[in-house]
């Protein structure tokens, strides 16, 4: 089963979406400079890099150092990305994104591949369902979590033009790409991407298609399900999602992250303050991952269009 | 070469603000700060280009990066005294609603500092990318950093030496403040740094070393020094040897003082030995 009104035009990595902004961002803006830790082929960084030399800095297996150089390329005017795992990116150098960048003010972008479980093979070691808990806990950080490619690159794109320290993450496997490609991106606005009555579903990165897949086998089942894409976690669009409960009085959050932390913590600090709702959480339950295929583990950890449907249908019952 | 000698008196006005201001908040860092008062006195009135008002871009001026954070005291005696704020703002070290936080920070807007240190270790990474920076805009002007001694026990620091040796950051003079003290203890004891000449030298760094790094004389000569091998592909460190407590009897020749205010009584013993001066106190 496809989507009614989105069509995948194929499978590719969000990490190219970034690796495409990036290289757009060369051409248009002459202050973005990138860094990276030794994994430019795995970030898409390489074209940036050839193209672009004197822009670019390779920094070798050292993320700590990484994080202080861009936040010293700021003074004097340059717009640092740097480029890294999620978990590389965040927890091994939290302290230094903390202090160096986010109590500093420095308008540094810290852009993750390999974001949660769909890393896949490599294992837990490298599978980070904390980091948008992490990113999002700090004073003044502006938190992204884009859905496919276009809207990765878009994002990408976007937050160059934006002051302030920016978390922006994404992943390694090839999933749908179904997002308008001229949409553009607008930091911190909800998306509502179909229309529904009887519940509200809110996801983010590759929770979006599932999402989407989700709500034609609920329709199949009687369940008009409304679909938003919070590709901003942080500043959240609490408006958009408070519109949507107060008419389907229901709500799922959907996430590849832990549910401690993540969007569903969000959206649950701003409903319990402004409208009430039940609500449940498509996230990991607080585990670490392990290896496997990119589906296999989505399945595994209930993040599948399945769970979303499992979820939504019992969640309705309890309104 | 410049002569340092009318330093002298600001040395001791810096000391006696130090003495001060910590025991003013009951709290800080006195004996680090009185270790590098000669060095920061003769880096901003005696040494390094730079302009007024505060311009955190800094282009076309040289920079300076302090690591060693908890030296704070001397930091914001020397900047206030530099001309960047106010003087008589020293009165509000580490109070509520100040610009004067326990550790530095560019949060309250300080004109002085552009990036919050004190949290170790991480300062050189910054001076590396400002210095990076400076190179992307082809301006020739330098950038500076003071370290502690026992900071270099953060493994951080040596990412950014190894990066910086072997990228060429020559635009970037790093001073190593070699007091040998740390809160625990002698640095020695606590945790050896081993040679540290040879450590920089083997990541590829142009060292110095100034073993009277309380001498206004040779903080001007070590300076001056580093900057005739500066541009030279190298990035540059001197080794700089200091008394943590200098220039207050009780407070020097131990670690005691890293990090503790002044009494009453020991305030005004602290202030006997540092007489007013023309600059008079804030």
């Amino acid at each position: 089963m496809q989507p009614s009104s989105y069509t995948n035009t194929g499978n590719i990595d969000t990490r190219s979406g970034f690796g495409e902004g990036l290289s757009y961002l060369g051409e248009t803006h002459p202050r973005v400079v990138a860094l990276c830790a030794d994994l430019t082929g795995s970030l898409k960084m390489s074209h940036f890099k050839k193209t672009f030399p004197s822009r670019f800095f390779q920094v070798g297996i050292a993320e700590a150092n990484m994080m202080g150089i861009a936040a010293g390329l700021t003074i004097g005017g340059w717009i640092p990305f740097t480029g890294t795992f999620a978990n590389f990116s965040t927890g091994r150098v939290y302290d230094q994104i903390r202090q160096s960048i986010a109590y500093s003010g420095k308008n540094v972008k810290i852009c993750a591949s390999h974001a949660g479980i769909t890393l896949g093979e490599d294992g837990a070691t490298h599978q980070i369902l904390e980091d948008i808990g992490l990113m999002k806990m700090l004073p003044g950080m502006t938190v992204i979590n884009p859905c496919d490619f276009n809207q990765t690159k878009a994002a990408t794109i976007a937050i160059a033009k934006h002051q302030g320290p920016v978390y922006l993450r994404f992943g390694r496997p090839k999933v749908p790409n179904f997002t308008n490609s001229n949409l553009g991106f607008e930091i911190g606005k909800g998306l509502l991407l179909e229309p529904g009555n009887d519940i509200t579903i809110v996801a983010t990165g590759h929770l979006v298609w599932e999402s989407l897949l989700a709500r034609e086998v609920l329709k199949t089942k009687g369940v008009s399900a409304e679909i938003i894409n919070i590709h901003t976690i942080k500043p959240i669009d609490e408006q958009i999602i408070i519109n949507s409960v107060q008419k389907t009085k229901c709500i799922i959050t959907a996430e590849e992250h832990n549910y401690h932390g993540g969007l569903g913590e969000t959206v649950a600090r701003i409903l319990s303050k402004r409208h009430p709702v039940i609500q449940d959480y498509i996230a990991t339950q607080d585990t670490f991952g392990e290896s496997g295929t990119p589906a296999e583990l989505m399945k595994k950890y209930g993040l599948s269009s399945d769970n979303i449907v499992k979820k939504s249908i019992d969640l309705i019952k309890h309104k | 070469m410049p002569k340092p000698h009318h330093l002298d008196e600001k040395v001791i006005q810096t000391r006696r603000d130090i003495v001060r201001m910590v025991h003013g908040a009951k709290s800080g860092h006195p004996g680090g700060s009185l270790g590098c008062t000669e060095f920061l006195i003769t880096l901003f009135q005696n040494h390094m280009n730079y302009q007024l008002p505060f311009d955190m871009d800094g282009i076309g001026q040289d920079l300076f990066f302090l690591s060693n954070g908890h030296i704070s005291p001397v930091f914001y005696s020397v900047l206030a005294r530099s001309g960047f704020f106010s003087i008589k703002e020293l009165s509000t070290f580490r109070k509520i609603n100040s610009r004067l936080q326990g550790h530095p920070t560019t949060h309250e807007g300080l004109p002085g500092v552009r990036v919050a240190s004190g949290s170790l270790g991480q300062g050189l990474s910054v001076a590396v990318g400002a210095a990076l920076s400076k190179k992307l805009n082809q301006d020739s002007t330098l950038v500076y950093a003071l370290l502690g001694d026992g900071e270099l026990q953060e493994g951080q620091n040596w990412e950014a030496i190894m990066f910086a040796g072997g990228n060429d950051v020559d635009n970037l003079i790093v001073t190593v403040d070699y007091n040998g003290q740390q809160i625990d203890g002698a640095t020695q004891d606590v945790l050896p740094l081993g040679n540290l000449e040879n450590k920089f030298q083997s990541f590829g760094w142009q060292v110095l070393t100034n073993n009277r790094g309380n001498d206004l004389y040779s903080v001007k000569e070590g300076l001056e020094n580093a900057l005739k091998v500066a541009h030279k592909s190298k990035p540059i460190v001197i080794i700089m040897k200091t008394e943590m407590g200098n220039g207050v009897d009780f407070m020097m020749h131990s670690h005691q003082w890293h990090g503790i205010a002044p009494n009453d009584q020991q305030l005004q013993s602290a202030l006997d030995q540092n007489p007013t001066t023309s600059l008079g106190d804030y």
